[in-house]
């Protein structure tokens, strides 16, 4: 055990643990709204936006998130009319590249989530509120929305764990996150089993807040 | 398409092998993640408080660690203690473990924590009254385990290890990073050469649809075998 390296690497892992829950603020803030997209044109009755919507969270669930950043990273670079629009600017960053990628994952499973808390809703809430005369739009935002939030709580917090373990994949196109310093300070020193017990308890304690933020907010919107 | 011909000219023999490479670690990878279970499940539902710790901890730090920092632990760990036991025996040149080898652990070990708590779900789930009768039936404790709990226990498990499942082939990918040649390698490798990434990884995206989607409808089948009688 080689004390003073642990010590020496913790700032500099902490520093890169910030970049790490920017990845994953941003690309869960974006995903939320793809999500919730997503899960309304599921429950549209029309077929093909139905399948459509279907379709995007089947393949997003069912390929490695490794993939999805490679095909944008890499892929969509080659596209030389891509090369050529306002796009560009954006494509050719690869934090940006990698946001873009983890929130269509997490879009795909959030959408996935939300639709199963729509679905679950009992119909006699709906009904209630029509027998009240309220419009369809606002059962819409002030009944159903706020309980699919509660109702999808606990599997959206286990959601938020993956996809922050999600965000380690970013070190794979040149982002020095928390597992792309652990990676290089691994790879100079070649004391991977310290560095792994620093890094790893960074991430572990990231997981016991978000598991305990998610917990807390249970407790405060539940219905008893 | 010429570029997936098979032979010389195009990808289509190399990346065939690469995605039996594929399938071929995640079985491995899954396989070993039940040995896993198989030790930590009894852990978990041990009444010894110690014992409780180990597996909880197991599964605590798996589950909350980023796949791709424990390959690297692997990777990079596991040569280093390979090589240490071999400077015991004096041996010290360089060695290099196969990346099957690692990568199949590497992935066997983030398997198997979600395998143990499958397991210990479906065990906990069974009706209470279900060992009573074992008990009353005077079986013993291997008859008691093979011929009413763990066929009890599979029907329940099965829908949610085919989602360990789902999670291990798509794990698999991350092995790229050792340079074990499987789907997410070639394509590198390929994309590299030809200078067709779009082309290469849309190719490898398909194919691990085409995996799951094939893997979901054997499990399917499975699932329809051990629900019999409900």
């Amino acid at each position: 055990m080689d004390l003073e390296l642990m010590i020496n690497s913790l700032p500099k892992l902490l520093n890169a643990a910030v970049i790490t829950l920017k990845l994953l603020s941003v690309s869960l803030i974006i995903g939320l709204f793809i999500g919730l997209f997503f899960a309304i044109l599921r429950l549209n009755k029309n077929i093909f936006i139905n399948r459509f919507a279907y379709g995007y969270s089947y393949v997003f669930r069912g390929t490695p998130l490794l993939v999805q950043i490679f095909i944008i990273y890499f892929g969509l670079g080659q596209i030389e009319y891509l090369r050529s629009t306002v796009l560009w600017v954006i494509l050719k960053e690869p934090y940006w590249c990698a946001i873009i990628a983890f929130a269509l994952n997490t879009g795909a499973y959030t959408s996935e989530i939300l639709r199963s808390a729509f679905q679950t809703i009992k119909p006699g809430i709906i009904e209630a509120g029509k027998s009240l005369g309220i419009s369809n739009k606002v059962i819409f935002y002030k009944i159903q929305i706020p309980i699919a939030i509660r109702q999808s709580l606990p599997a959206y917090g286990n959601e938020i764990i993956l996809m922050m373990k999600g965000t380690s994949l970013a070190s794979t196109v040149t982002i020095m996150d928390l597992t792309g310093v652990a990676k290089y300070i691994i790879s100079t020193t070649f004391k991977p089993i310290e560095v792994f017990i620093v890094a790893g308890g960074i991430y572990l304690f990231m997981t016991f807040i978000i598991h305990n933020v998610i917990k807390f907010l249970e407790k405060k919107y539940s219905f008893n | 398409m010429e570029l997936l011909a098979f032979g010389d000219t195009g990808w289509g023999d190399e990346l065939f092998y690469a995605t039996l490479m594929t399938i071929a670690v995640s079985i491995t990878a899954m396989f070993i993640g039940f040995l896993f279970a198989l030790i930590f499940t009894p852990l978990k539902l041990s009444k010894n408080k110690f014992l409780n710790f180990i597996a909880n901890s197991y599964t605590t730090i798996i589950r909350g660690v980023p796949e791709l920092l424990v390959i690297y632990l692997f990777f990079f760990g596991g040569t280093g203690a390979v090589m240490f036991v071999a400077s015991i025996f004096g041996y010290n040149e360089y060695i290099e473990i196969n990346a099957f080898i690692t990568g199949a652990f590497a992935i066997g070990i983030i398997s198997g924590a979600y395998s143990t708590e499958v397991f210990r779900g479906a065990i906990q789930s069974i009706d209470k009254g279900q060992f009573e009768a074992a008990n009353v039936l005077g079986l013993n404790k291997f008859g008691k385990f093979f011929k009413i709990i763990l066929p009890q226990t599979l029907r329940l498990a099965i829908p949610n290890l085919s989602n360990v499942w789902q999670i291990t082939l798509k794990d698999t990918s991350l092995i790229s990073v050792t340079g074990l040649v499987e789907i997410m390698r070639q394509s590198y490798i390929a994309a590299g050469s030809t200078r067709d990434p779009l082309f290469f990884y849309s190719f490898a995206a398909v194919l691990y649809l085409l995996l799951t989607f094939v893997s979901m409808k054997l499990i399917n089948r499975l699932e329809v075998k051990y629900s019999r009688g409900y």
